[in-house]
């Protein structure tokens, strides 16, 4: 493991936030910690700058060990090279941005510090504001500064805990920009920690999903949050339709694997995985459920409306397969064209392509 | 007015203060961020000087410096003179009752200091020395400096513990406001009120130099 380049990380913890996490990052690739507080996001990206320490792990970083606790390897924070921005950003208070970056350069020879500084500066959009101190700087600016600082110390690794979280949206959205055109100059694996799955599917190449300290799933974003393995994961990448049912039949020639739910039987994308008879759990992403009768026709009752800006979420409760609804999202226009009022009946369409069995 | 006495009260709180200085940083910043059984008492120990009268800490000193105790003996040997009734006994007796003075204000001072900026210093690879001398004096230093003026302020105008463990010996432990006592005693209030409004006036400019340099400090940040 140690001739890989890039990072892997294998830690197992019984302390006060468990930990039984496996993750690996290669050279250039962005991979998002996702997971509710309390998963161990956080813990884990601390445990690979060093701030914390598990009861057994270890940590290989671009063919360095970092942590082997079986060898009794545990390099110090300042020796491991990485590059970490923190939530707030813990920006030197008294040092002006410029020199909060100088002291990630401590690697560079002193005559070339406040040139490389300048050139940090301007990557990150902040030159000409290089003097002033961090309070004199925008929530925006700040977080510049902190991640000018991270890669001043050329890391081997950059660590980015939560940094979005501190400004508002507009912000957030140029920040989100600035990082997509750093990563095309940077070739060292980043970790990013975030509880919004959205700007981790947005930001990461692979996502990888937490709770309770242990990695239940890691993939590509779309593999992730359309695919899960199972309901727990299903439930934290936020699928609100998952329900039970049975194999009844595989059709490779048609590329089919037909289920039952409840009264009705469903034909999702062939997943010949799934022995006949067997009881799995199944979701459908609220955006592949349609009003029609167009294919897997099931008919409920409309429960609720919600409107949320621009779409509607609909209830719908199928008393006849579930005891939980189904949920459906809709343009606020298709909803008023439709003209569709809770307690009356409705047809929906469970579009086949986006059914995905997982085990139970 | 007792020059000598002023010079010998400024020399203990100048020697106070010095030896004060790394004392409390090295406390200061250990108990700000260590957990450890037992912390408790050891704050409360050092807390005792506060509500201690001073007499009773000079009593205990002065038993401890005697040639019959261990410690006394001890400084005998290594220097060959006496602890007490002495300058040098004035010193050490100073520094451990303004232990507090010192101490508090830097504890609260390091324990200011983000634990996120200390883990950020680490992460940008700095030495310890390096993040003592670049991050964390730097963002300790009202507290530091409050500390060394509340130091050296208390010390020019101590009193019961000077008398005890000193005694009244002029050019060797007579401190300023030991020699006001000794002038008041045989009716000399001309001289005794000249002292009192020298020993008003230095303090009242510590103080006021803690609170401006507070103010300052605070803005610089901004």
């Amino acid at each position: 493991m140690t001739d890989s380049a890039g990072l892997e990380v294998n830690l197992v913890d019984d302390g006060n936030i468990p930990l039984d996490a496996r993750i690996s990052c290669q050279p250039g690739e962005l991979l998002a910690l996702v997971g509710p507080s309390g998963s161990g996001k956080s813990t884990i990206l601390r445990t690979i700058a060093g701030l914390n320490k598990p009861r057994k792990g270890l940590i290989h970083c671009n063919g360095d060990t970092w942590l082997d606790t079986d060898k009794g390897v545990d390099v110090s924070t300042r020796q491991r090279r990485v590059g970490m921005v923190f939530q707030n950003y813990a920006l030197f208070p008294h040092l002006s941005a410029r020199d909060n970056i100088i002291e990630g350069l401590g690697h560079v020879a002193p005559a070339e510090r406040s040139r490389r500084a300048e050139e940090l500066l301007t990557l990150v959009h902040l030159s000409g504001l290089g003097m002033r101190k961090p309070a004199a700087l925008s929530g925006g600016q700040q977080q510049r500064v902190a991640v000018a600082r991270a890669l001043a110390r050329d890391p081997k690794v950059l660590l980015l805990d939560e940094p979005f979280s501190a400004v508002d949206q507009a912000t957030r959205q140029r920040l989100y920009r600035e990082l997509v055109e750093l990563r095309q100059q940077f070739g060292m694996p980043m970790v990013l920690v975030t509880h919004d799955l959205d700007e981790a599917a947005m930001l990461a190449d692979r996502l990888c999903i937490l709770r309770h300290g242990r990695t239940l799933q890691s993939g590509q974003p779309f593999d992730v949050l359309a695919k899960p393995t199972n309901k727990q994961v299903a439930r934290l990448v936020d699928q609100k339709n998952i329900f039970q049912g049975t194999i009844i039949n595989h059709d490779e020639a048609l590329g089919v694997t037909t289920i039952s739910w409840g009264e009705f039987t469903l034909q999702a994308p062939h997943q010949p995985d799934f022995k006949i008879g067997k009881v799995i759990d199944w979701l459908i992403p609220a955006s592949h459920v349609a009003v029609g009768d167009d294919e897997n026709v099931v008919a409920g009752v409309i429960a609720g409306m919600v409107r949320l800006g621009d779409l509607v979420t609909i209830s719908v409760t199928i008393k006849e397969a579930s005891s939980h609804p189904l949920f459906m999202s809709l343009s606020v226009r298709e909803a008023k064209q439709r003209d569709l009022k809770a307690g009356e009946i409705i047809s929906v369409s469970l579009i086949g392509d986006g059914i995905h069995l997982m085990e139970p | 007015m007792n020059w000598m006495a002023l010079e010998l009260s400024l020399k203990l709180a100048a020697w106070t203060t010095v030896l004060l200085l790394p004392i409390g940083i090295l406390a200061g910043r250990f108990l700000a961020w260590r957990t450890f059984r037992g912390k408790i008492f050891i704050e409360a120990g050092l807390a005792l000087p506060l509500v201690l009268p001073p007499t009773v800490l000079g009593f205990y000193m002065l038993v401890a410096f005697s040639a019959g105790s261990p410690f006394g003996q001890f400084y005998e040997s290594l220097v060959g003179r006496s602890l007490a009734f002495s300058f040098d006994g004035l010193v050490v007796a100073s520094v451990i009752f303004n232990l507090p003075f010192a101490i508090q204000p830097m504890q609260r001072a390091f324990e200011g200091i983000s634990t996120e900026v200390r883990e950020a210093a680490a992460c940008c690879g700095l030495s310890r020395a390096r993040i003592l001398w670049r991050i964390e004096l730097p963002l300790a230093w009202p507290g530091i400096l409050s500390a060394l003026v509340l130091t050296f302020a208390h010390t020019i105008g101590e009193f019961g513990i000077v008398l005890m463990v000193g005694g009244n010996i002029p050019g060797e432990t007579q401190t300023i406001a030991i020699a006001i006592y000794d002038r008041v005693q045989i009716f000399d209030n001309a001289s005794a009120g000249l002292m009192s409004v020298v020993l008003l006036l230095i303090s009242m400019v510590a103080i006021s130099a803690t609170y401006l340099s507070a103010s300052f400090v605070g803005r610089r940040h901004d």
